[in-house]
């Protein structure tokens, strides 16, 4: 038996067929290549620099929106599996290069690695973290983070495989390029707004919105949320061996509690739940705080955390949804026209 | 074998009976009623029902299977839905959004091939869309679809909870004060739509109320609880003379 008798006709919109779309995304990533190869024949260091640091950011920001903006799981834990991302791909490299592997095959595969491993970090995380919320999640994964952070900073190494204790861990060959990161960035921007906006991803949203009735509606509640840890471990970590493959040393200090508000920030600021939105916090951030980083040999103080706090706080004062609240700046959806009378109730 | 069947059901909190020796049965296409005072343990019922609570004793069961203390999710997936007391949309999305979590459960493909956005997914995608169109039209809802559910008038949002309910397939429907703040016209309106509901969708409807009218007009079957016990069962003319209503609801004659 159908759900309904037949309804009215219903107005139907074209659609792009998938395939294109993907063709589309993949054209893109693949023009990102010759781009690449413009910006560092054109471009001087520094510029290029940021441009690829920004990539990495967007990876950050919008892979922690799936987590707190998307799914509403308060987690201060992203530098915690930044981290993990970052040790298993740097010293990995390190040691397959060393003794020859080709550096770019190499980095492809230990780049995921170290993401995959976020991932099982995002899991042990994800499933006792279930059973709490708000801020009691917030200090979990905050403790998660620093557990992370020692576990690293009193290791030296395992096995062959050098970890650095509290000096850190370098000569990580340098394998990231704009290509690299933009890569990821597209990747994970495409795959969080796939989930996002899709019948099946509505389910995250629900969660945010009231636990219970999702529940009651049939979501199960547990599988979406390990899953927003997961996905979202899983880029954080991608973002992190990147990183170190990027500035060829990383140190324990990096990954701490700060590292994660900073990428709370950026979610916040942008917009809980907007994509589009914290993409454009993540350059916009980045850029501002670059041109601080000027502002320091003039007042000899790291001024960047003060202007951070500062943000946030005039923000939430003014427009406490963030820059864009939950909307995006475009939406690809069409809306139908749906005004012609209803069949009679 | 009934459909839904609640067998000496007791809820305890700590020294507090909410509710205790609850027996009920509901099947298919019925229309029953469940009344109380304030503070007579319904939506407690309502609660053990759908595995918010685990009932402290007693079993619940759907279509023979025990479902007590069960995640709510599955109970939900077993075929009961409900709405709440106090509206619970999901406020920040759209109406057609709202009903498309309805549909969750239906949903076949792997988050992988939402990503991908493979053949299945696009299929899928738009065949629920275009079946929560045809709910929203059902419920008049339709030309709201794109706007955000907690920006509707309240009479809106109470439908629109229906409508997101009646997506997961119930074959039983749980309706905690439906008519709450609603006007006299939408009330009126409202017990049209519950017999519509029943009569199309073939759901047995359980419902919380305290509009007399509406509750004596459209229910073939009451059950009157107070204080967590049922004091009273039968037909709407019969429990409206039972004492034992009229004392729960005014008090000891003097």
């Amino acid at each position: 038996m159908p759900l309904l008798a037949k309804a009215n006709q219903i107005d139907s919109v074209p659609r792009t067929p998938a395939w294109m779309l993907n063709l589309f995304w993949l054209a893109l990533i693949l023009a990102c290549y010759p781009i690449n190869r413009l910006l560092e024949a054109n471009l001087n260091d520094y510029l290029y620099l940021v441009l690829t640091r920004i990539c990495l950011n967007i990876v950050l920001a919008t892979s922690l929106n799936l987590i707190n903006g998307i799914t509403g799981q308060f987690s201060l834990g992203h530098a915690g599996f930044m981290a993990v991302g970052a040790y298993t791909c740097g010293t990995f490299l390190q040691h397959y290069v060393g003794v020859g592997w080709n550096p770019i095959a190499a980095a492809l595969l230990f780049v995921i690695v170290g993401g995959l491993l976020a991932a099982v970090a995002g899991l042990i995380v994800g499933v006792p973290a279930l059973r709490l919320r708000g801020d009691y999640l917030a200090i979990a994964t905050l403790g998660f983070g620093e557990i992370i952070y020692i576990v690293i900073r009193s290791t030296e190494s395992i096995g062959p495989f050098k970890i650095g204790s509290a000096a850190g861990l370098d000569g990580i060959p340098k394998v990231t390029t704009f290509f690299w990161a933009a890569t990821a960035a597209i990747i994970t921007v495409v795959c969080v707004w796939r989930l996002a906006y899709s019948a099946k991803g509505k389910a995250f949203a629900a969660i945010r919105e009231d636990e219970v009735a999702a529940a009651a509606m049939g979501i199960n509640t547990t599988f979406y949320k390990v899953t927003a840890f997961v996905i979202g471990a899983f880029f954080a970590g991608v973002a992190g061996g990147l990183y170190g493959a990027l500035d060829q040393t990383i140190d324990p200090e990096q990954f701490r509690f700060t590292r994660s508000i900073e990428i709370v920030a950026l979610v916040v600021l942008g917009g809980t739940g907007s994509i589009t939105g914290v993409v454009l916090a993540a350059i916009v951030l980045m850029i501002l705080s670059e041109a601080l980083r000027d502002l320091k040999g003039v007042t000899h103080v790291d001024l960047r955390l003060i202007v951070y706090a500062l943000l946030l706080i005039i923000t939430m004062l003014l427009r406490p949804q963030g820059l864009m609240g939950a909307k995006e700046i475009f939406r690809s959806r069409r809306k139908r026209n749906l005004s012609q009378p209803a069949p009679a109730a | 074998m009934p459909l839904l069947e609640l067998q000496n059901v007791c809820v305890q909190f700590g020294g507090l009976r909410a509710v205790s020796d609850f027996n009920f049965t509901l099947d298919q296409g019925e229309l029953v009623g469940l009344i109380g005072p304030n503070g007579a343990g319904k939506t407690t019922a309502f609660n053990v029902t759908t595995g918010v609570y685990r009932p402290s004793a007693g079993t619940v069961r759907l279509a023979g299977q025990s479902i007590a203390g069960q995640k709510t999710f599955k109970i939900n997936r077993a075929g009961i839905a409900r709405t709440f007391q106090n509206v619970r949309l999901f406020a920040n999305m759209s109406v057609l959004d709202n009903v498309l979590v309805g549909f969750n459960k239906s949903l076949t493909q792997s988050l992988t091939s939402t990503i991908l956005r493979a053949p299945i997914h696009q299929r899928e995608d738009r065949q629920f869309e275009d079946q929560a169109i045809e709910l929203l039209q059902t419920m008049n809802l339709a030309d709201k679809a794109y706007a955000a559910a907690g920006s509707l008038p309240y009479g809106d949002q109470r439908r629109l909870e229906i409508a997101r309910a009646l997506a997961t397939r119930p074959k039983i429907l749980l309706l905690d004060e439906p008519a709450a703040g609603m006007n006299p016209r939408e009330k009126a309106e409202l017990m049209q739509l519950i017999r519509f509901i029943r009569d199309q969708f073939q759901v047995g409807i359980w419902l919380i109320e305290h509009d007399m009218k509406l509750v004596m007009t459209i229910c073939e079957r009451i059950t009157v609880l107070d204080h967590g016990e049922i004091i009273a069962v039968g037909t709407p003319a019969k429990v409206q003379s039972d004492p034992a209503v009229i004392e729960a609801y005014l008090g000891e004659p003097a």
